[in-house]
């Protein structure tokens, strides 16, 4: 399936680089933006998540079909409005689906237009590789997104309420027999900086040993 | 006299209590990147402040005067990003043309503002806070770029000083500079309440 330009590229290789290797949010810093704002709680997080998979493999799909097309001082145009194409679509789709959690995204689902990770991967793969590598290449990156927002969002809800999805985990100190005090701050801006800083820390130090 | 004190109100707003890097979380992949030297950042401040003024003025405009009326709120976002797309490459023109020198230094800055969030999140915001006066518009817009543009500069400032600072290996880069953000927010949220 692949055309001769991906062959040398194997889609395991790329499925696992986007979980890890070159995870978008760990490892190329991108996107930064949403990985801060939607990560107060567990759903929310994984509902930009999924939303972001959709976007991600519809676009690269798209993108690699057109690519022999594309003139190449107006592909970024060009990959931006179909990108926001989808995202209209996404949006849509939210808020007749669920409209609380469309509620609670608010603007930061149509933010996904300008995520770097989308428009990263329609220039970096879908506009050099065939159909097949560019799913892959998608669901990797859009895999890997969502599990770092997920692994963020559960530190910080666990922190800021004691409970992970809405499901109380630790006893906290409201409660007859409870001990833990939430610690407001980490739902607030501060807990998404620092909690995201202290993850990367973390993942510079495992990388550090692996690589000695 | 009062149409004044609301558009004060709206710029202190905008620029201290709801910044948008502070509060919004937009406009991070910059404010992170770009800030590594205090006249990089401020460069980078201005072509945004000039962009998002434009931008939000002109996405108001399209969405009140021409999408309402003709019920194709479907379309807003392809617009909105078509819009600043051409607001950032006519100003990409114009420096090109008649301040060579300038658009030297932006360099790769200026084709990157398009995907900056805090454009398209400010158009998004205004229409969410459905804001009715064009004169807010104009002022909630040139505020919120006066708002990035303080923001990434106080943090290039600490930047430039944290490099004389003897951090943990680990922590060196990304994950500091992170922190050092998280700590900036905190001292913001003490404005937080101070207007609506």
């Amino acid at each position: 399936m692949a055309n001769n330009e991906g062959k040398t590229i194997s889609a395991q290789n790329v499925l696992l680089a986007g979980l890890w290797r070159e995870n978008p949010v760990l490892r190329l810093l991108l996107g930064m933006c949403p990985t801060l704002a939607v990560t107060a709680a567990v759903k929310p997080a994984l509902t930009m998540g999924c939303s972001v998979i959709f976007v991600l493999i519809c676009s690269n799909i798209v993108v690699s079909l057109m690519r022999n097309l594309l003139k190449p001082h107006l592909r970024i145009l060009m990959f931006t409005l179909t990108i926001a194409t989808f995202v209209t679509i996404a949006d849509l789709f939210l808020k007749a689906f669920q409209p609380d959690m469309s509620e609670a995204l608010g603007p930061y689902i149509p933010l996904i237009i300008v995520n770097c990770i989308i428009i990263c991967r329609a220039e970096a793969c879908a506009s050099k590789n065939g159909l097949f590598i560019s799913i892959v290449d998608a669901i990797g990156m859009g895999v890997g997104f969502t599990l770092t927002l997920c692994v963020l969002a559960a530190i910080r809800e666990l922190l800021a309420t004691g409970m992970i999805f809405e499901i109380p985990v630790l006893p906290t100190a409201g409660d007859s027999d409870g001990w833990f005090v939430p610690w407001a701050a980490m739902g607030m801006p501060v807990g998404a900086f620092v909690t995201l800083g202290l993850l990367l820390a973390g993942v510079n130090l495992i990388t550090r040993k692996g690589r000695r | 006299m009062e149409t004044l004190q609301v558009l004060l109100l709206a710029f202190v707003s905008i620029v201290i209590v709801n910044n948008l890097v502070f509060t919004k979380f937009l406009g991070i992949c910059p404010y992170l990147g770009v800030s590594g030297r205090l006249d990089m950042a401020f460069g980078m401040g201005c072509a945004v402040t000039f962009v998002v003024t434009l931008a939000g003025t002109l996405t108001w405009m399209i969405n009140n005067w021409v999408l309402a009326i003709l019920h194709l709120e479907v379309m807003k976002y392809v617009c909105f990003i078509l819009v600043i797309a051409g607001a950032v490459q006519l100003v990409e023109m114009y420096l090109r043309k008649f301040f060579p020198s300038l658009y030297d230094s932006f360099g790769i800055f200026l084709p990157l503002i398009t995907t900056n969030c805090a454009i398209l999140g400010l158009c998004l915001f205004i229409d969410l806070w459905s804001i009715k006066s064009l004169l807010e518009t104009v002022v909630l817009s040139f505020g919120a770029g006066i708002g990035f543009t303080m923001a990434i500069c106080i943090m290039a400032g600490i930047r430039e000083n944290l490099e004389l600072a003897d951090v943990p290996v680990c922590l060196r880069g990304a994950p500091i500079t992170l922190i050092t953000a998280g700590l900036l927010t905190l001292a913001f949220m003490g404005f937080a309440g101070m207007i609506r």
